[in-house]
């Protein structure tokens, strides 16, 4: 069996991140710990031989391997963003492992491989390659969440994760399954095909399609299957949080988007209203729950929560049955553009938390926040954007997404739905505030003796330019990412 | 010949099985056992419809289940055994250092 040229050409950046992977995994045994680092840079490199290798794919649209893989601009946009992100964690981590005195060249090759897994999952036409490449950032990122051995909260949140992770799947799985019972295939384009024949009402078909938003449910932290969030990203190193925050919960709507708006399009009257109770429970949940929280880690988990009800939001406008196409593109545009505005800002912000020490320890407390402005008045100001950018208040790239957000819900004929989430982002103004609150307005209890502080090296430094370049540029001008967005969107059924 | 009811009535209650262990048994490994059922019974549909069909993409499709499943497993007990050093105890009600 030969396998054709053009097949490897189109996988070639999945090939050359997993070949960067498998090379750090095997050099890290024999590199003395002081030259750790040097594995990181071959990932950083291999990330931007992989950036030239998408973006030269960006206008081409060719399936291979016989349909189970698509390169279309759509999964180039997703890919070019999990790069991007991909790198920033790398830099991240960088600064953070070595405060951490975490030794570990492993962790970037486990951090790559879950990298190939999103890239496998953005550009598959087929449910078998969706769950392979699910399965394959899930479980890279099990083993990154408790790489921290030494620390029972890392190892409870691997654990945590472990369980609830492979459950979904399970799920998850048992949906794909009663699909090719009813299609007879497991390709998205022959499902698409299938299931216009059948009756909307076929009960297996619902069971089908419950399973699977409750398994996709749990990938991208809907309410009700958002329980395992705040414990995992509480939990895990803080690089690593920000890796799932960002580009876990990005490859998980690419994959999810692709499933129902493009192979079970043909069904949007069925799942739709399914989509708008999730969507409107995220918002409210995860905006009120998070108002009570004291760990910044905990809140932005819940904020990430929250932020997966804004981009359903966007998927509730692509899957409404009776808007016209132009209107349901918008509504997918939006998703895709407010999930790289909300990269920027999230990522931005868990850099900031990475970094902030308090004696020996990480400053994870809101609290260890006061009067950091007079101490940091640079590391507080960022933070500050990052916060006013997360409540969505302009001119940062925030308001941006959502304003894109809401006028296509507005458009789509569902006022009431932009209204209770512009509701809900006023609330979460109040906890992203208490943050630059504590920062500017308080000073420092006199018994506190050990004041923390931000570390501050070369690697945050350019991770922090460029969340604050991402998040200030699109905010003031967002007109190339929202080109881009809309150029890459899905041919909508 | 057996109908494809059949296999589907199986694989429901191997699945619902699962499901209920996972949520009601506090055992980490048992839960792991729980989810491996929920696999299984998801093989025995694709095998099912495979024949059904006479087609044999549902018969692929298992062996990457399987093959998942171990790589799964594997995880699984490495981050149990780092678990049960650190803390003697394999029992998930135990492990309640995060939560709100």
């Amino acid at each position: 069996m030969t396998l054709p040229a053009a097949d490897i050409l189109a996988i070639l950046p999945e090939l050359i991140v997993m070949g960067a992977a498998c090379l750090i995994l095997v050099l890290d045994p024999i590199t003395p710990v002081s030259r750790k680092e040097w594995l990181a840079w071959i990932g950083l490199g291999a990330l931007a031989v992989c950036a030239g290798v998408t973006a030269s794919q960006m206008g081409v649209r060719v399936m291979a391997f016989s349909d189970l893989v698509i390169i279309d601009p759509y999964a180039s946009f997703w890919k070019l963003l999990l790069y991007l992100v991909s790198g920033l964690t790398i830099l991240l981590s960088l600064a953070y492992l070595k405060e951490e005195a975490m030794h570990l060249a492993e962790y970037y090759g486990f951090l790559l491989l879950s990298l190939v897994g999103m890239m496998v999952m953005v550009s598959a036409a087929d449910l078998l390659t969706i769950y392979l490449g699910t399965e394959l950032m899930s479980l890279s990122l099990y083993v990154l969440a408790g790489i921290k051995r030494a620390e029972g909260r890392s190892l409870e949140a691997s654990a945590k994760y472990f369980v609830l992770g492979a459950f979904s799947s399970g799920i998850l799985l048992y949906g794909i399954s009663l699909l090719f019972g009813i299609t007879g295939s497991t390709r998205l384009s022959a499902i698409t095909a299938a299931v216009h024949t059948r009756s909307l009402d076929d009960p297996t078909l619902l069971l089908a399609l419950i399973l699977l938003v409750v398994g996709f449910g749990f990938k991208i932290a809907a309410v009700p299957f958002h329980m395992w969030t705040p414990d995992v990203y509480e939990g895990s190193p803080t690089s690593v949080t920000a890796f799932m925050a960002v580009a876990a919960k990005a490859a998980s709507f690419g994959a999810f988007m692709r499933v129902f708006l493009e192979g079970l399009g043909g069904l949007k009257a069925n799942w739709h209203g399914l989509f708008l109770i999730v969507c409107v429970a995220t918002l409210i949940l995860g905006n009120v729950v998070a108002i009570v929280q004291t760990n910044i880690k905990r809140m932005l988990a819940y904020s990430s929560i929250a932020h997966a009800g804004y981009a359903l939001i966007g998927v509730v406008v692509a899957g409404h049955a009776t808007a016209s196409s132009e209107i349901r593109s918008l509504g997918l545009s939006s998703v895709m553009l407010y999930l790289a505005i909300y990269s920027f800002m999230t990522l931005g912000a868990f850099a900031v938390v990475a970094l902030l020490r308090k004696g020996g320890l990480e400053g994870e407390e809101i609290e260890d926040y006061t009067g950091l402005a007079k101490r940091q008045p640079v590391a507080a100001f960022l933070m500050l954007v990052f916060m006013v950018s997360l409540a969505g208040i302009p001119p940062t790239a925030g308001f941006i997404g959502k304003f894109y957000l809401f006028m296509g819900a507005v458009r789509a004929g569902l006022t009431w739905l932009a209204v209770v989430a512009l509701l809900f982002a006023a609330v979460s103004a109040y906890y992203y505030l208490r943050v630059v609150m504590v920062m500017y307005m308080r000073e420092p209890e006199a018994s506190v003796t050990v004041l923390p502080r931000l570390l501050v090296s070369p690697p945050l430094a350019i991770v922090l330019a460029c969340a604050l370049a991402g998040v200030g540029f699109f905010g003031l001008y967002p007109d190339p990412l929202v080109a881009l967005a809309q150029h890459a969107i899905l041919a909508l059924k | 010949m057996i109908p494809v009811s059949y296999y589907l009535v199986l694989s429901a209650i191997v699945f619902l099985t699962g499901l209920v262990g996972v949520l009601v048994r506090r055992n980490i490994i048992v839960i792991l056992l729980s989810v491996e059922l929920m696999l299984n019974a998801t093989n025995i549909n694709f095998v099912a419809f495979s024949h059904y069909f006479n087609n044999v993409a549902g018969q692929v499709f298992v062996f990457f289940t399987l093959t998942v499943a171990a790589a799964e497993v594997a995880v699984g007990l490495a981050i149990i055994i780092a678990l049960y050093r650190s803390k003697s105890s394999i029992n998930v009600d135990e492990f309640q250092l995060l939560k709100w």
